[in-house]
């Protein structure tokens, strides 16, 4: 486990999702009622900003078509879109969330569903 | 000469027998006695009274005009005293006798009253009538100090009730767990904390020793010699069967009158029915099994003797809002042959158990999570084989297609366990009457009327079945808080709710989603003008940045430009923000008004700070613009001055939020170069005169705007839009652009409630309008404070990141993996 630290707890507000950049890669922060979650920030449909979603429980609803994905899976919700999304280790010590960048994994879809 | 019945009992149980007896034919001359002086109502929906969810006349089942209609006798509120089966007559309180030829008990029961001192003191209540109901609504205040003596079904609903009407609320109970006769110790644990959760205390297990107080109850004093001060006393300890009537007329009765597989009672003449009765050792207190009894009842009485009662399973459901309780089936776990499976999530405050006996569904508790409720009842009904099931057990498959299940169900199967209503009438009468939509449906069959459970199903079977099914015009918000908009403001108001959480975890699944939370948000923000809490998660991005959001992600920023007006000054800075920000196009639009696209989201509090101008509103559902002609200031056929007035709407609205967005139009003569007349609202100048239009629209569909009024001055048309606006936004369904709304309430009545107001509401009106306005502000002022510190800025990570970590090739892909494998 490689953990990096991205930012302090209260940067994400609470059923809000934030965005980092790391080189290519950026992946949206969510804090889902004081439990942080880490996803691709990248809709497979239409490359829509995750981080700029409304969550609903543990899911996030894309803001340009509204697709569903489960943020601690990447599966998306419902089964119209096959593709699902990273999804990265996260955890907060003293106030700061951590992210192990090196572990990002999308699910096998049989996987997830079993 | 018809039969003369007697009906001893207006309620449920009896109402229903009557009904199912009518059906058969009336060959009966039928009196209906009832100790309570109300029609037949829902006794099940006591506790919505009781919460403000329904009114009294909202549980009614069976109005007076049924009564009438069908020749019924009525006797509400006169009770029976005697029963004299020597001369076949019962005898009222008033000594009038009424002669029988065959007789039903439907006494129903009575709170039972725990044998405590002090029980007699004022302002100690059970809750089992309207009458109770209404004498509890009478006493309860905010803060009034209440305790519920009762950790039952009954107890908590009506401890909920009274806490929503501001009582602080104590629950105290003498067992070890909550509703320990449909849950187990896991499962009342969960509701207990779902309940505290709510802000209603709960004491277990506490034994009352007395009701303490001078006349008036001060209190309660434990066994344990512990005491608990209270203003108000609920008892709702349980019920006993009502059989003192029986039992004076020498009936057979032990704990209930004592009745056989058809009904009959130990007299030939006289049949029993519901609460009162006793049925192989056992007494009833749930809806579904009466209404079974009900049935069979009609048929052994109209000579059609055959069909038996056996009590189907028993199945219960808390009925509230905010708590999800379904128990069903036999939850011992100790019987043999019977084995658990189980499933806790504690943060989610879910719990399921199921009990399975030979591969079988044989009882079920399920807290906080309910959704499968159905998918379990019909395997527990039907006896499926769940062996091949064994993995999705606690996660039942979602059914592909849904008129699947509900087509596989036998005729005979009951649909609406409350009304006793079986899919083959619901076929039947789908049929015989033409019946196209739910609303029909309920109100012929009955099915779904009462706890409302079985709506999905009645849906479902009338797609499958109807040839042209109608979907209800959809008036719930949506599935997460299944109530109507027009429920929801009142519950909003009623029991002042200021957040979307709030909301959602009283009335709703505590989730939410895309669609309630912004609706919500809208009707939080319309119903106290600034004073709730507002949360920028509930709200869609283009209200969390205030800009729209593009297909790459980038914002379009369009500022307010009054009536479509601008100077040099403003045009200069708009050119000049648009260099400095690489604005990758700037467009004329349709509002009259100029767009700037492909903005970037850190770029928009100083792009504004640079515009120095206001928000136009263009990404929210809110007032847009004003857009207009020249009028007489220039165009030499303007009757009116278009572009001052128009500019003054702009400025009066401007800032506020609407059900779906809003826009006008403002024409100084009747050519209508604006299109004000296919504006959400509209003036039309004439000469000495304005038209008000409303409920225009030329997008998606085009409506030509209807009149609401025609006005002499300037002011007065002005007068007009304000009570037309808030008229709308307090009325209008989110998401409901005006011409719909105009549609659906029809131009007669709005003229009625508005511009043709009795003065006083008018006034009214317009001072909710202006106390909004008011409180209203340039959403772009938030570029000096935003409501998040992190709102606009790019989060940077705290510490480098390691390289290997820096492509993106590091997300493991586990499909491809498993290819390579």
């Amino acid at each position: 486990m490689t953990w990096t630290k991205i930012t302090r707890v209260e940067n994400i507000p609470p059923r809000e999702g934030r965005p980092v950049r790391i080189g290519e890669l950026e992946i949206a922060i969510f804090n889902v009622n004081g439990r942080f979650l880490t996803i691709e920030n990248a809709c497979p449909h239409r490359g829509g900003p995750l981080c700029d979603g409304i969550v609903t429980g543990t899911a996030v609803v894309c803001p340009l078509h509204g697709r569903h994905f489960d943020l601690e899976t990447g599966m998306p919700v419902r089964a119209a879109e096959a593709k699902c999304l990273a999804v990265f280790p996260t955890r907060v010590e003293d106030g700061v969330v951590l992210v192990d960048l090196t572990a990002g994994r999308a699910f096998n879809e049989s996987e997830a569903a079993a | 000469m018809p039969e003369k019945l007697v009906v001893v009992g207006n309620g449920m149980a009896g109402v229903a027998c009557v009904e199912h007896i009518l059906k058969h034919g009336p060959d009966f001359e039928i009196t209906i006695f009832g100790d309570e002086t109300h029609v037949n109502y829902n006794r099940i929906l006591l506790s919505m009274v009781l919460a403000g969810e329904k009114s009294a006349d909202e549980i009614v089942l069976n109005d007076i005009d049924w009564y009438r209609a069908h020749g019924i006798c009525t006797r509400l509120g006169i009770r029976v005293s005697r029963i004299d089966r020597g001369a076949r007559v019962v005898i009222d309180r008033n000594g009038q006798s009424t002669p029988y030829d065959k007789l039903i008990l439907a006494t129903g029961s009575t709170a039972f009253i725990p044998p405590i001192p002090g029980v007699d003191k004022e302002n100690v209540h059970v809750f089992r009538t309207l009458d109770d109901t209404n004498a509890l609504l009478a006493k309860a205040r905010k803060g009034l100090k209440t305790v519920v003596i009762g950790g039952g079904l009954l107890g908590l609903e009506a401890a909920r009730g009274l806490q929503v009407r501001g009582c602080e609320v104590t629950v105290i109970h003498l067992m070890d767990s909550l509703m320990e006769r449909q849950l187990d110790a896991t499962g009342g644990e969960y509701l207990k904390r779902r309940i505290e959760s709510l802000g209603i205390r709960v004491m277990l297990p506490r034994q009352t020793a007395a009701i303490v107080g001078n006349g008036h109850v001060d209190g309660l004093r434990f066994a344990s010699g512990e005491e608990l001060e209270a203003e108000l006393v609920v008892i709702a300890a349980g019920i006993k069967p009502n059989a003192i009537l029986a039992r004076e007329a020498g009936l057979q009765v032990n704990r209930g009158i004592v009745v056989n597989d058809f009904l009959e009672t130990s007299d030939p003449r006289i049949f029993a029915v519901g609460e009162c009765t006793e049925h192989r050792g056992q007494t009833f207190g749930l809806v579904a099994p009466l209404f079974d009894q009900a049935r069979v009842l009609a048929a052994t009485i109209t000579d059609n003797r055959g069909p038996v009662f056996s009590p189907p399973a028993p199945a219960a459901k808390l009925k509230i809002m905010g708590i999800d309780i379904f128990s069903a089936g036999s939850i011992d776990e100790c019987e043999p042959g019977v084995e658990v499976v189980r499933y806790e999530d504690p943060a989610m405050g879910a719990y399921k158990k199921l009990l399975l006996k030979n591969s079988r569904l044989h009882g079920m508790i399920l807290v906080g999570d309910i959704e499968d409720e159905q998918t379990y009842l019909d395997w527990m009904r039907s006896g499926t084989d769940l062996a091949p099931l064994r993995r999705q057990l606690l996660f039942p498959p979602t059914v592909g297609d849904p008129g699947l299940a509900v087509a596989e169900m036998p005729d005979n199967e009951t649909i609406c366990g409350c009304n006793g209503v079986r899919k083959g009438e619901i076929i039947e009468a789908i049929h015989k009457h033409g019946i196209t939509t739910l609303g029909q449906l309920k109100a012929r069959t009955k099915a779904s009327t009462s706890c409302g459970s079985c709506a999905g199903l009645c849906e479902k079977l009338l797609r499958a079945v109807a040839p042209d099914f109608q979907e209800e015009t959809k008036t719930t918000l949506c599935s997460c808080v299944p109530f109507s908009y027009e429920r929801l403001r009142e519950i909003v108001r009623g029991q002042k709710l200021k957040s979307v959480e709030e909301v959602l975890a009283v009335y709703g699944n505590r989730k939410g989603c895309e669609v309630c939370k912004p609706a919500l948000s809208y009707m939080l923000d319309m119903l106290w003008c600034g004073d709730h809490e507002e949360d920028r998660s509930a709200r869609f991005i283009n209200d969390r940045v205030h800009a729209n959001i593009q297909k790459d992600g980038t914002f379009s920023v369009i500022p307010r430009m009054r009536g479509g007006v601008t100077s040099p000054d403003e045009l200069r800075r708009i050119a000049d923000v648009a260099d400095k920000y690489n604005v990758p196009m700037v467009k004329v639009t349709g509002s009259q008004r100029i767009d700037l696209l492909g903005v970037k989201k850190a770029d928009l509090p100083n792009v504004w700070r640079d515009l120095g101008m206001s928000s136009g509103q263009a990404y929210t559902k809110g007032v847009r613009m004003v857009k207009t002609c020249v009028g007489t200031e220039f165009c030499r056929y303007g009757v009116q001055d278009s572009t001052n007035t128009g500019i003054e709407l702009e400025r009066r609205f401007e800032n506020l939020f609407t059900p779906h967005k809003f826009k006008m139009g403002v024409v100084g003569c009747p050519r209508n170069c604006a299109e004000a007349t296919v504006k959400d609202l509209g003036f039309v100048g004439q000469d000495g005169s304005w038209q008000v239009v409303v409920g225009g629209a030329a997008g998606k569909s085009v409506r030509k705007a209807d009149l609401l009024i025609t006005v002499e001055t300037t002011e007065q048309a002005l007068e007009a839009a304000g009570l037309f606006f808030q008229y709308y936004r307090e009325n209008g369904n989110y998401l409901e652009r005006s011409y719909d709304f105009v549609e659906r309430l029809g131009i007669e009545k709005i003229r009625k409630e508005t511009v043709y107001a009795p003065e006083e509401e008018r006034r009214k009106i317009l001072d909710r309008l202006h106390r909004s306005k008011a409180l209203s502000q340039d959403a772009w002022l938030e570029r000096n404070h935003p409501a998040n510190p992190t709102q606009f800025v790019q989060i940077e990570p705290m510490e480098r990141v390691p390289m290997s970590a820096q492509a993106e090739g590091s997300v493991v892909r586990e499909r491809e993996e498993a290819q390579l494998v």
